[in-house]
């Protein structure tokens, strides 16, 4: 090993309950995967190899959420062998479509799945990671978007925030030049209470936003409830639409809590 | 030699969390295990009350790297349980788009997974140091997918663009002329690729698998399709669960995939290629000729030539589709929820992928099942490790372990997938 080997930061990449989508994010990334690979020793990746090099790690992205007893001591592990700990995507920063769970009776659940329900190890809540060990920044997306994780893998690199707005999805359609779905369609949009990121992706394709990017800094659900009421929506809609990938994210669980007690 | 013990902890280079165990005694194997601790999703739970209309975005949430299966099946079960049949031009879009995930998918296993094995190699980075120009053409293939994918779907991952009847926006003619300049390209990639692969050295390996697969009247299925088991007996979609039955086996807590009262058949790319040679473009059976293959291969660590044979497939009907497309005149027909239960199956890189929902009279999925690929396989895998390690138990345990884990791995195995049907061994660590 030479000692511009030696020198390169550690990236590990680790796996919890997730679909594997976010971690594939960095396999995607097909113009910048191999200097990347000589820019940093990816020294440990499940997905992609079989070499385990030993901690402490720069840097460890962190994909999917605290389910089992296991993964909540496993992640401890994580973070002890980790100088920097990101997570990456909404079961990472938010529990993902498996704290739908939280709402139901989990030993329910297993039953529905399983013959034998009693050999299945599990939490009754899907915790985002941060709810178990201190996080040093969290990449929110369902997927997360390829150009944000390259943003915040070359910041840490260098040592400074990554610059990831909390705007709302809004300011992205309007700087892509998308008309509003909302207000020109009378399609129902999560855009004005979710955060930026994906680039205005629904919007583009004359879809309304669905929020997988979790709540933005300051959202007025509520505002938008009653605009979304007067396009149509029942309460049970309301209650589903934010009840999808990042669904115990403060400002999505009470609007859909305001929209539940109406129902 | 008395005992002898091969423990894989985390299989690397697989989709998912997934450790293998194989015990011998006396030279016979004892145990054998392939243990999946992934953690359990839920998602047929989940789904429940949910609109008839949201499990394509939801479930494509089981697999990051094969979303598009996901919304596939499941938009054909649902407009099956609705009386409607999505055709034209919008399936052809549909087509469009799985061949994306195709090219994108294979390629990922084909180079950064599989193709290391042979070459030696603990990863498809580090093979690139050495073989930098096979890597870029890795990379050139995969984004070709990936660009076909986030064209038609909004982005590579999770697309946004998929709904019942259809799509919210169909793209226009011209916007697809970029991806064919980038298809015919990758089409040569894919060529090279399979006599690039076809000369790796591969253990003298042969199975007695007994296939599952889609097969269609004029394409090699992979939107859609009559299950085809190959002995040449045919159901339609419809009565899957009475043919694919979940049993509980007496000797461990497994539920084991069994067809027509048998385990252990086999799905994805050797079931598709072994049942639907005949339905390949003319240029990947020439292709699969010139590497050397019969009409059916038997050789599991041959996958990696079948895989690049369907990317020259993909690449080529996906070529056919864009030079013959017209636009439809309405992104999507309208599928009003009607109460019932539908079916729905499409090839998955991995494997036939089977979604059976019941919707309710208000409109919401009473319940929901999903057959993924890889938990069909799972009994198969643990068969092809017995018959390929029974013989060898006197390799020394770390070339062993190595083959074991290679075996599994030809089967590209979707853990993350596959976890909440899989079975499920908590004391795998």
């Amino acid at each position: 090993m030479s000692a511009a080997e030696k020198s390169r930061p550690k990236l590990a990449v680790w796996k919890f309950a997730s679909c594997d989508g976010c971690q594939l994010t960095l396999l995607d990334c097909e113009d910048e995967l191999l200097p990347l690979a000589s820019t940093v020793e990816i020294a440990y990746f499940l997905e992609a190899s079989s070499a385990i090099g030993p901690g402490p790690y720069d840097l460890s992205l962190v994909e999917g959420s605290i389910t089992t007893p296991q993964d909540a001591e496993r992640i401890r592990h994580v973070r002890r062998v980790s100088r920097r700990l990101v997570t990456i995507g909404a079961c990472a920063t938010a529990g993902g479509i498996q704290a739908l769970r939280d709402f139901a009776d989990v030993r329910e659940f297993a039953a529905v799945v399983y013959a034998r329900p009693d050999y299945i190890a599990t939490l009754e809540r899907s915790k985002p990671i941060s709810a178990h060990v201190p996080v040093d920044f969290e990449l929110r997306g369902c997927p997360i978007d390829k150009r944000q994780l390259l943003e915040v893998i070359t910041a840490f690199l260098a040592g400074r925030r990554p610059v990831v707005p909390g705007h709302s999805v809004c300011v992205e359609c309007k700087a892509r030049g998308n008309i509003c779905v909302l207000v020109a369609h009378g399609t129902p949009c999560l855009g004005p209470v979710t955060q930026a990121g994906c680039g205005a992706l629904c919007p583009a394709f004359n879809r309304g936003c669905y929020g997988c990017f979790g709540p933005t800094e300051t959202p007025n659900t509520r505002a938008l409830n009653a605009q979304l009421r007067r396009l149509g929506m029942s309460d049970p809609d309301l209650v589903r639409v934010y009840r999808t990938f990042n669904a115990t994210e403060e400002p999505f669980l009470q609007a859909s809590e305001e929209a539940e007690g109406d129902a | 030699m008395t005992h002898k013990t091969v423990r894989l902890g985390g299989l690397s280079r697989v989709e998912g969390e997934a450790a293998l165990l194989v015990r011998a005694h006396d030279g016979r194997i004892t145990d054998l295990q392939l243990n999946i601790y992934e953690p359990p999703r839920f998602f047929e739970a989940l789904l429940r009350g949910r609109s008839y209309d949201e499990p394509p975005d939801i479930t494509a949430r089981i697999c990051g790297i094969c979303p598009v299966a996901y919304q596939m099946s499941a938009c054909q079960a649902i407009e099956a349980a609705c009386g409607v049949d999505v055709s034209g031009p919008l399936r052809d879009l549909r087509l469009l788009l799985y061949y994306g995930e195709w090219i994108e998918s294979h390629t990922l296993h084909v180079f950064l997974l599989h193709a290391p094995d042979f070459l030696g190699y603990d990863s498809g980075m580090a093979m690139a140091v050495h073989h930098r120009d096979h890597m870029e053409r890795a990379l050139a293939l995969k984004k070709a997918g990936n660009e076909l994918v986030a064209t038609l779907g909004g982005r590579a991952i999770h697309p946004v663009n998929v709904r019942l009847g259809g799509f919210y926006r169909v793209p226009r003619r011209q916007e697809l002329a970029p991806l064919a300049e980038q298809l015919r390209r990758a089409r040569e990639h894919a060529i090279t690729t399979a006599a690039w692969v076809a000369g790796f050295d591969f253990p003298d390996v042969q199975h007695d698998y007994r296939f599952l697969a889609l097969r269609h009247p004029d394409e090699y299925a992979i939107l859609s399709g009559t299950p085809t088991v190959s002995e040449g007996s045919t159901f339609p979609v419809q009565q899957w669960p009475a043919h694919v039955v979940e049993e509980q086996v007496p000797y461990s807590t497994a539920v084991h995939a069994r067809l027509d009262g048998a385990g252990g058949y086999l799905v994805g790319a050797l079931a598709r290629y072994a049942i639907n040679f005949d339905r390949l473009s003319p240029l990947a059976r020439a292709v699969a000729r010139d590497a050397g293959l019969e009409d059916v291969c038997r050789n599991p660590f041959q996958s990696i030539v079948v895989r690049a044979v369907e990317i020259v497939h993909a690449c080529d009907e996906a070529l056919r589709v864009i030079d013959a497309y017209t636009e439809p005149d309405t992104p999507a027909v309208p599928v009003e929820p009607v109460a019932g239960t539908g079916h729905g199956a499409s090839e998955a890189p991995r494997g036939t992928l089977y979604h059976r929902y019941r919707i309710d009279e208000n409109g919401l999925i009473a319940d929901a099942d999903i057959v993924p690929p890889t938990a069909q396989n799972q009994a198969r895998i643990e068969m092809d490790l017995h018959e390929l390690i029974a013989p060898r138990l006197d390799l020394p345990q770390a070339e062993l372990a190595r083959l074991c884990e290679r075996a599994v791995r030809n089967h590209d195995p979707c853990i993350s997938c596959s976890a909440h049907f899989l079975d499920l061994n908590i004391d795998a660590r």
